[in-house]
C-alpha cells in the first residue's frame, strides 16, 4: 500500500473519531432551554466552530505522527509535493465532498422550510460537513487504488 | 476504471535503461513513485506534458513509449 492510500485511510479513521468522540462529549452538555433560546443558538455555534477548530488541529498532529510513523516503518520519505496526478485525484474528491455538502445544506434549509425545529437544521448541517469530509477520504482511497 | 485508453511501454523501457527505478524515473520526470507506479498499471493516462518528460527522459520520440487504442493497459501487468 502506498504512502497517499495509507494517509487516506488515516485521515477517514481520524475524521470518523473525532466527530464521535467531540459529538458524544457536546451531547452532554445540550442545554435544557427552549429551541428558540440564545443559549441553543450560542451551542451550535460554539458546536461548529470549536468541532472546525479541533478537527484542523488533530488532523495536523495526527499527520505529523502518522509521517513519522510511516518514516520508522518504511525507511521511506513521505513526497515532498503534489503532483498532477495527486492534484487531479484532490480536485475529484473535492467535488463529490461539496457536491455532499450542498446537498445537505439544501436539506438542511427543506427542514426549516417544513417547520422542523433549529436542531434538525444544525444536525443536518453538521452531518453534511462530517459526510463531505468522510466520502472526499473514500474518493481519495478509491482513486489511488484504482486509478483516475 | 476501464476507459483508460492510453497505454505505455514504461516498465520495459525501464529494464532496457539499465534497470531504471521506477523512483529514478519518478525524480527525473518530477512527479511522484505512486504516478509512475499508476501509469504502469495502466490506471492513469498523463498530461501531455509529463508523456513528453518521460519519453525524453528514455531519449525517445512519444509514440515509442505511449501507445492509443482498445485495451491500452501498458505493458507492466
Amino acid at each position: 500500500m502506498t504512502y497517499q492510500e495509507k494517509k487516506s485511510i488515516v485521515s477517514l479513521i481520524s475524521s470518523i473519531l473525532i466527530f464521535v468522540i467531540y459529538g458524544a462529549y457536546k451531547y452532554q452538555s445540550y442545554p435544557d432551554a427552549g429551541s428558540e433560546s440564545t443559549e441553543v443558538f450560542r451551542y451550535w455555534g460554539s458546536y461548529v466552530l470549536v468541532l472546525t477548530l479541533v478537527s484542523i488541529i488533530a488532523h495536523i498532529v495526527i499527520g505529523i505522527i502518522f509521517n513519522i510513523v510511516f518514516r520508522i516503518t518504511t525507511g521511506e520519505k513521505e513526497p515532498a509535493f503534489a503532483d498532477e496526478l495527486d492534484k487531479l485525484i484532490e480536485l475529484k474528491s473535492y467535488r463529490i465532498g461539496f457536491f455532499l455538502f450542498i446537498l445537505g445544506f439544501l436539506l438542511a434549509m427543506g427542514s426549516l422550510v417544513i417547520e422542523q425545529p433549529i436542531r434538525t437544521m444544525f444536525v443536518i448541517l453538521i452531518f453534511a460537513g462530517f459526510l463531505s469530509d468522510v466520502s472526499g477520504n473514500v474518493a481519495k482511497l478509491y482513486h489511488y487504488r484504482k486509478g483516475v | 476504471m476501464g476507459k483508460n485508453l492510453v497505454g505505455n511501454h514504461i516498465r520495459r523501457l525501464r529494464f532496457n535503461h539499465n534497470e531504471m527505478t521506477q523512483q529514478q524515473l519518478a525524480d527525473k520526470v518530477g512527479v511522484t513513485r505512486q504516478t509512475i507506479v499508476a501509469l504502469e498499471k495502466g490506471n492513469y493516462s498523463p498530461s501531455l506534458e509529463l508523456a513528453f518528460r518521460i519519453a525524453h527522459a528514455f531519449g525517445l520520440p512519444l509514440e515509442d513509449v505511449f501507445y492509443y487504442g482498445e485495451h491500452a493497459e501498458g505493458d507492466g501487468e
